[in-house]
């Protein structure tokens, strides 16, 4: 089995510009991952598939990760010239302050892909692609036409976190029913609030469906129902 | 129909959409018929659905529909700490809840990079062949329930696999939802009394097996309906991901117990049984098989098993928190590959948590299996996948 360098340089060798790049994994299970540019990955699946050394002929696991948009705080060191009274004089003086400072890295969408080969036993080699973001940009390419296997993991993908996967035969959500709004799968889900009255013994979920019901105009179950 | 048993490569010509289900068209008289077979329909198995258009009785589209059991498992166990779905992994397949612990407790022991001392891989042996055979041997009962042996054969798989979820029951305090595993080792220790019951219901199961596999054997009807019925191209199986009995009835020798070795597979004798048929019958052979090799697995570890504790001394139960990284294990499940994908950023929870379930994926090649059979084989083929919903749909 190569290395995930190896297969690097495998990749770079057969597909011009496919620019890959190692993501290394710092735990303990050393499995390294690539990570493929959206644009050449269908060549790069292929080559991997295809490769006699290689010979991934078997797509185990597919799946998606959320990296929500980060904000990140740092505290910069910032020198400023400040007029001060010193000693009675007005004078400019450089003054070193501490500032806050907030910048948001945006995030992206991620499909990871775990290959083995049944033809050479061995693997798990993973690669993964990403999306420029998670909001407008979360196109990716399928691979369902090379492994089979990806066809309803990607749907589920597509479902759970809103990965679009442009060549997939039969992209519809699998898990959720159709007519679902969200992706409840992303780090950043709010699960509505619009569950219908019933009788509960929870104080909590009555209070919630209480405020619910008052907000949306609907009207409110009489006090003491289901009780 | 002899099979290429070893040339399952990738390099086959290959034209465009050639692991696609192929068209079939309509004979052209009368109009088709659109069914929705399930979700409540005796022969799924649970809450799923397949819509199937017929001509006639003859399948020319089916679509599998998912869903009506999701509770999104994976969001559950990314809210809480690793250890606190260790019991909801038993609600995924729940007829083999004792694998899937292994296969989570292996992930997090890949991740984290921890021991198991050797009286717990012995053990998770035990379990999970124990578990093997009553998962199959149900399976078996279901085939011929659905070919309308209604009953007794079902009975007769479920009388033995009674024996074995009462030892799970004395192990672990209960039949299905074992929650046994634990990262590092097993929960409790068996006691010797708890290994004695165990050789006795192993030393029982040949008895039973050879009589089961006489209805699969020689049985007219059975062997008309699924012999040739629902065949599955080993270049199709491996392309699409299926795995287990599935996989290995077609003919392709990929057992992760044999590939990975994990565990303490290496140490024990075992044969991996292949189909060369590729159909329905194959893949109950293979299980009946498979049963039989089990049996072998068990007698050598309930012989070798070693005294010590179960529960590595450096196993950390509280303040569990991996350090950043992820890592993917997987086990030879009864139905198939199942695999656990992780990904810590060294909080107590996972960041992120995937089940990587056999029966989703096996279900993928159900439609190709299917096309231009009677709708009455349908029954049989998607049985013979072998599959549980609450694995399913998660």
């Amino acid at each position: 089995m190569k290395t995930v360098e190896e297969i690097k340089a495998a990749i770079e060798a057969a597909v011009p510009g496919a620019g890959v790049e190692i993501l290394q994994n710092p735990g303990p299970s050393g499995q390294h991952s690539l990570v493929l540019r959206p644009e050449r990955a269908v060549q790069v699946a292929t080559f991997l598939r295809d490769d006699p050394e290689l010979a991934l002929d078997y797509l185990s696991n597919v799946t998606g990760v959320d990296w929500p948009d980060k904000e990140i705080v740092e505290k910069v060191k910032v020198t400023c010239q400040v007029v001060k009274t010193v000693d009675g004089v007005e004078q400019t003086v450089d003054e070193t302050v501490e500032e806050t400072r907030k910048r948001v890295e945006l995030g992206h969408l991620e499909a990871v892909y775990h290959l083995y080969s049944m033809e050479k036993k061995h693997g798990p080699v993973v690669f993964r692609m990403r999306t420029a973001n998670r909001t407008d940009k979360v196109e990716l390419p399928s691979l369902t036409p090379i492994w089979r296997a990806a066809e309803f993991q990607e749907r589920e993908i597509f479902d759970l976190y809103g990965i679009v996967f442009n060549g997939h035969p039969d992209l519809r959500r699998i898990l959720m029913w159709d007519g679902f709004k969200d992706h409840p799968m992303r780090r950043d889900y709010v699960e509505p609030d619009d569950f219908e009255y019933e009788p509960t013994a929870h104080d909590e979920v009555l209070a919630r469906a209480q405020a619910h019901k008052i907000a949306t105009g609907a009207p409110v179950a009489p006090e003491g129902a289901g009780q | 129909m002899s099979a290429p048993a070893t040339d399952i490569s990738i390099k086959l010509a290959r034209q465009e959409g050639w692991n696609r289900p192929p068209v079939i068209e309509p004979d052209g008289e009368g109009e088709l018929l659109e069914l929705a077979m399930g979700p409540h329909h005796p022969s799924t198995h649970g809450v799923f659905r397949m819509d199937v258009a017929l001509d006639g009785e003859r399948v020319i589209r089916l679509k599998p529909v998912f869903g009506y059991l999701h509770r999104n498992h994976e969001k559950i166990a990314e809210g809480t700490s690793y250890l606190a779905s260790m019991p909801y992994t038993d609600r995924l397949d729940y007829f083999c809840s004792l694998t899937n612990n292994w296969a989570y407790a292996l992930a997090v022991e890949k991740l984290v990079g921890q021991a198991v001392p050797e009286r717990a891989e012995y053990m998770r042996v035990i379990l999970a062949e124990l578990t093997r055979i009553q998962n199959h041997a149900s399976s078996i009962g279901f085939l011929l329930q659905e070919m309308g042996a209604s009953g007794t054969p079902l009975m007769y798989a479920f009388r033995e696999r009674e024996k074995i979820l009462d030892l799970f029951e004395g192990l672990t305090g209960s039949r299905m939802m074992c929650n046994y595993m634990r990262f590092g080792g097993c929960r409790v220790d068996a006691s010797a009394a708890w290994l004695d019951a165990t050789r006795k219901v192993v030393a029982g199961i040949p008895e039973f097996v050879d009589e089961f596999e006489q209805f699969l054997r020689t049985n007219e009807i059975l062997m008309a309906r699924t012999q040739g019925m629902g065949i599955l191209r080993p270049e199709l199986a491996v392309n699409a991901g299926v795995t287990g009995p599935m996989l290995r009835a077609s003919g392709v020798n990929y057992d992760i117990r044999k590939v990975d070795h994990y565990g303490i597979y290496d140490r024990f004798k075992f044969r991996v049984p292949l189909g060369d048929h590729w159909d329905i019958y194959d893949r109950y052979m293979v299980r009946m098989l498979e049963i039989r090799e089990s049996i072998g697995i068990l007698e050598q570890a309930l012989k070798e098993i070693p005294g010590g504790p179960v529960m590595d001394s450096k196993a950390k139960i509280r303040g569990f928190r991996p350090k950043p990284g992820e890592a993917y294990g997987r086990i030879e499940a009864p139905k198939g590959e199942l695999g656990f994908y992780l990904i810590s950023d060294g909080s107590p929870n996972p960041y992120r948590y995937r089940v990587r379930p056999p029966s989703l994926i096996n279900l993928t090649v159900l439609e190709d299996m299917c096309l231009g059979h009677n709708v009455a084989d349908v029954v049989l083929i998607f049985g013979s996948v072998d599959i549980v919903l609450g694995e399913v749909d998660r």
